[in-house]
């Protein structure tokens, strides 16, 4: 287990420093942020000054050295646009996003699953059929579009929810969180529904097509012929081998719930880290885009890990040790 | 078989209850965040917007950017060279410090000096000396006539002496956030709000708003919507699609104001072989656009009330210089070209193109309202001029570093784009030191001059009207700059856009041409 462990943070690290070495000189392509950040009425030797404050009037080879200098400092630069810190800037807006990834995984588990189950265990119920028939909407639905409509009808028209930003923020063991309050449901709920609409499609899927497939099999009949209830035969029998591929996909999916949560975000104004990226592509704010790669790409490495581990809980027949890592 | 599906299927409930909010509380949505509370680390209309609230500058403007006292109750020019301000006695800051010259000096210290500050306001304490007289009364000396003294000083926030060392981290925090204006800073939350509440010591009387919350809603359809549904009280940047909507809804009002920017077409003027244009066979050709009835052409077959009307919805006017002519310096004279195609087509036959040339136009896309649609309209209408268009619209973070740079040999790269400048400053001084005065470095001339253009008369008639204080006479003369420089087509002005509002139908707007949102802009009724 600790040699598996190790291993997978090597090869993790690679990926890091690969991904560091592709960002960095990418972002460098895009443009001069210079151009971007001077106020227009700045004379030439003014722009030139704030290049250099900047660093970013040496050659790259250059900027990376001092990049990579600050790098075994723990400092990943600071962002030109904000002044401060770039990872302290992530890691400031990382809760609020991880808090709307969190709620939209629990909710393609908890109307995924149980959908998914039904419409495996009887395909051919009107609302089995039904329920695959939302599914694929779910899939094809662009989710700007989606989440301006949830805004028009939950906000606008009936005004049951907030149409944008996030609720109340209390701490609850040192994690700053919108969740305790009734309030911080009422901001949430209409950003992480849209967020999770792709996941809930996708868990029903997985999860009908694991019914299928498992219901069928002799340890199904068997239990069934044994006596079992039907709830136990299910609940016990059913649920836990169709989870190995949904706590996979699940496992990966909830990386780019964090990582890519952009659009969501600026739809319902949620104040992540997707919008902060968003920004910094547009001020060409290159510290912030190289940082946040950083910590999207080691967050990606953590939770493909803990999914191998989990995944050896669910299933005794996989081995980490012996796992080709 | 029967399985008990309603164990799982739990449902959520969700109480529907609305916070309730107070009649002096205002929620005001805005386009883009503040990137800091650090009145002086970046000039950039998000920010200075915000700092408005909390500091304010030695001298005001007001909604028409006209010089109003603010700080300095009043003033005098002692000579060419040398102001005297006299301050307003009692104001205090919001910690109940007495406001004194010490505090002002401490501003013109620490302005130019923010550390990994992208953009300060430099530029406006750049070369201007301050005396104490006493503790109301300084003298600012400057080794040039500076005429637009008042305009620089109504640009910068003024700071307690007491904060002068402090960091931008410390304003964040909201530690060092202590200013003299009518709003005292409550809380920052990056990314989600700015929250005031009211200075009840405020020299100018009690502010209306007991509290202030400012939500940067960068998507258009959200804020109009979080609008519509009564989670904000006024929005900025009411999106061209929308407007006439919003204006139709019995539920809402809106005010617009025109801007002080401009959207134009800059042309290449630095190289007899310019990249982006080509021979109609593809051939190398001399640059047609240093030929002055090429560019009268151009200018003439735009079609700039259609611009106006189909792609900016009626938000906008159509522009003849550099400024619209309600303010000071600009010329009275300058009308904006009539749409004539005959007569472009005769122009350019003229001026030995019959058959037109084969260009490609560019422009941002995203940093200015409508832009990339208000590019393609453009290259349409050349098209029926008679030229070979091509139309490539750049993502705004990477148009204008290749605008500026990205050319061989580190030139402006392209042939003939559209941008847009806005006067901060309130007249036309500085539009015409960027865009039109000739590139030159060494004086600190045609930092954005991204063209090339260069005309030793307006050259001459801009360091003339820089040296003169007298305002009359230098708004004389800025106007006949205005008019040299138009009647050469330096630039090809398109439109003035217009700053929309909108809000509850029982909220009265006064709107801004400097495209600030502020609460002091919103009253109920």
């Amino acid at each position: 287990m600790l040699a598996f462990i190790l291993r997978r943070t090597g090869q993790g690290l690679l990926v890091v420093a690969a991904m560091v070495v592709l960002v960095f000189f990418g972002v460098h392509v895009l443009g001069d942020p210079v151009w971007i950040l001077v106020s227009p009425e700045m004379t030439q030797t003014q722009i030139e000054e704030v290049a250099r404050a900047l660093g970013v009037d040496r050659p790259i080879h250059e900027q990376f050295l001092i990049f990579l200098k600050g790098l075994t400092q723990g400092d990943l630069g600071r962002s030109f646009v904000h002044g401060s810190p770039a990872i302290g800037l992530i890691l400031e807006r990382m809760p609020a996003t991880l808090e709307l990834a969190f709620v939209a995984l629990m909710m393609a588990i908890v109307i995924g699953i149980p959908l998914g189950l039904f419409a495996g265990l009887k395909p051919d119920h009107p609302l089995a059929r039904a329920i695959m028939a939302v599914s694929i909407l779910g899939f094809s639905l662009p989710t700007f579009w989606v989440g301006l409509m949830l805004i028009m009808v939950f906000a606008v028209m009936l005004g049951w929810l907030p149409a944008t930003g996030r609720g109340p923020v209390g701490h609850i063991f040192g994690i700053e969180t919108s969740l305790l309050s009734l309030e911080g449901w009422r901001f949430i709920l209409l950003p992480a529904l849209n967020l999770a609409l792709l996941k809930i499609s996708l868990v029903i899927r997985l999860a009908r097509a694991g019914t299928r497939e498992v219901a069928l099999l002799d340890y199904v009949k068997f239990a069934r012929a044994k006596g079992l209830s039907p709830g136990r035969i299910v609940g016990v029998h059913i649920l836990k081998n169709i989870l190995i591929p949904i706590i996979t996909v699940l496992g990966l999916e909830f990386g780019s719930l964090v990582a890519f949560s952009i659009v969501t975000e600026t739809i319902f104004s949620w104040p992540g880290m997707g919008r902060l990226l968003l920004e910094a592509i547009q001020r060409l704010d290159r510290p912030v885009i190289v940082a946040y790669v950083i910590v999207v790409v080691c967050l990606f490495v953590v939770i493909n890990l803990i999914v191998d581990i989990l995944y050896s809980l669910v299933d005794p027949r996989v081995r980490l040790s012996e796992a080709k890592a | 078989m029967t399985y008990r599906w309603s164990a799982l299927l739990g449902g959520v409930a969700i109480a529907c209850f609305h916070s309730t909010v107070m009649a002096q509380d205002i929620r005001i949505g805005v386009s883009a965040e503040p990137t800091s509370m650090d009145p002086h680390f970046h000039t950039l209309t998000p920010n200075n917007q915000i700092m408005r609230h909390m500091f304010e500058p030695l001298v005001s403007m007001d909604e028409k950017q006209a010089i109003k006292p603010g700080l300095a109750e009043s003033w005098k020019v002692v000579d060419d060279t040398t102001w005297e301000f006299k301050l307003r006695a009692g104001v205090k800051f919001h910690d109940g410090s007495d406001f004194t010259v010490d505090d002002v000096i401490a501003t013109f210290a620490r302005t130019p000096n923010v550390p990994k500050s992208p953009a300060g306001f430099g530029t406006y304490v750049h070369g201007k000396t301050i005396e104490k007289i006493d503790a109301l009364t300084f003298r600012v000396k400057t080794a040039n006539p500076e005429p637009l003294m008042l305009n620089h000083l109504a640009q910068f926030s003024v700071i307690s002496a007491k904060n002068q060392g402090a960091g931008t981290e410390d304003y964040n925090s909201g530690k060092a956030a202590i200013g003299t204006g009518p709003y005292r800073f409550a809380e920052f939350v990056a990314g989600d709000r700015v929250v005031f509440t009211r200075n009840d010591q405020y020299w100018g009387g009690k502010p209306y708003w007991g509290k202030v919350t400012i939500k940067p809603v960068k998507s258009d359809p959200t804020r109009v919507a979080a609008l519509l549904s009564g989670d904000l009280d006024v929005i900025e940047a009411v999106p061209t699609a929308d407007a006439q909507r919003l204006k139709a809804d019995p539920r809402l009002i809106t005010g617009s104001a025109l801007s002080n920017r401009v959207i134009y077409f800059h042309l290449d003027r630095h190289r007899e072989d310019s990249p982006f244009i080509k021979g109609r066979d593809g051939a190398a050709i001399k640059n047609p656009l240093n030929v002055l009835k090429v560019r009268q052409a151009l200018s003439k077959a735009l079609n700039r009330q259609a611009i106006v009307e189909r792609i900016m919805e009626g938000e906008a006017q159509p522009a003849a210089q550099l400024l619209p002519d309600t303010y000071e310096g600009t010329s009275s004279k300058l009308k904006p070209v009539a749409y004539d195609l005959d007569g472009a087509k005769k122009l350019l036959a003229e001026a030995g193109y019959p058959n037109g040339f084969k260009i490609t136009i560019h422009g941002p896309n995203g940093r200015y309202t409508n832009d990339a649609k208000i590019l393609e309209a453009a290259g349409q209408m050349w098209s029926r001029l008679g030229l070979d268009v091509a139309v490539e619209a750049v993502p705004a973070a990477n148009f204008f570093s290749r605008a500026s740079t990205g050319g061989a040999g580190g030139m402006p790269e392209f042939s003939l784009f559209l941008v847009g400048w806005s006067a901060g400053t309130g007249e036309p001084s500085g539009s015409i030191n960027s865009l039109i005065a000739t590139f030159d470095k060494k004086a600190g001339t045609g930092a954005a001059n991204r063209g090339r253009y260069s005309n030793k008369k307006v050259d001459d008639l801009l360091s003339a009207a820089v040296r003169t204080v007298d305002s009359a006479k230098r708004a004389v003369i800025l106007a006949e700059a205005t008019e040299v420089a138009m009647e050469d087509v330096a630039i090809i002005p398109i439109q003035y856009p217009l700053n929309t509002w909108a809000a509850k139908k029982d909220f009265v707007i006064v709107p801004r041409s400097d495209e600030y949102t502020l609460a002091m802009s919103f009253t109920r009724k």
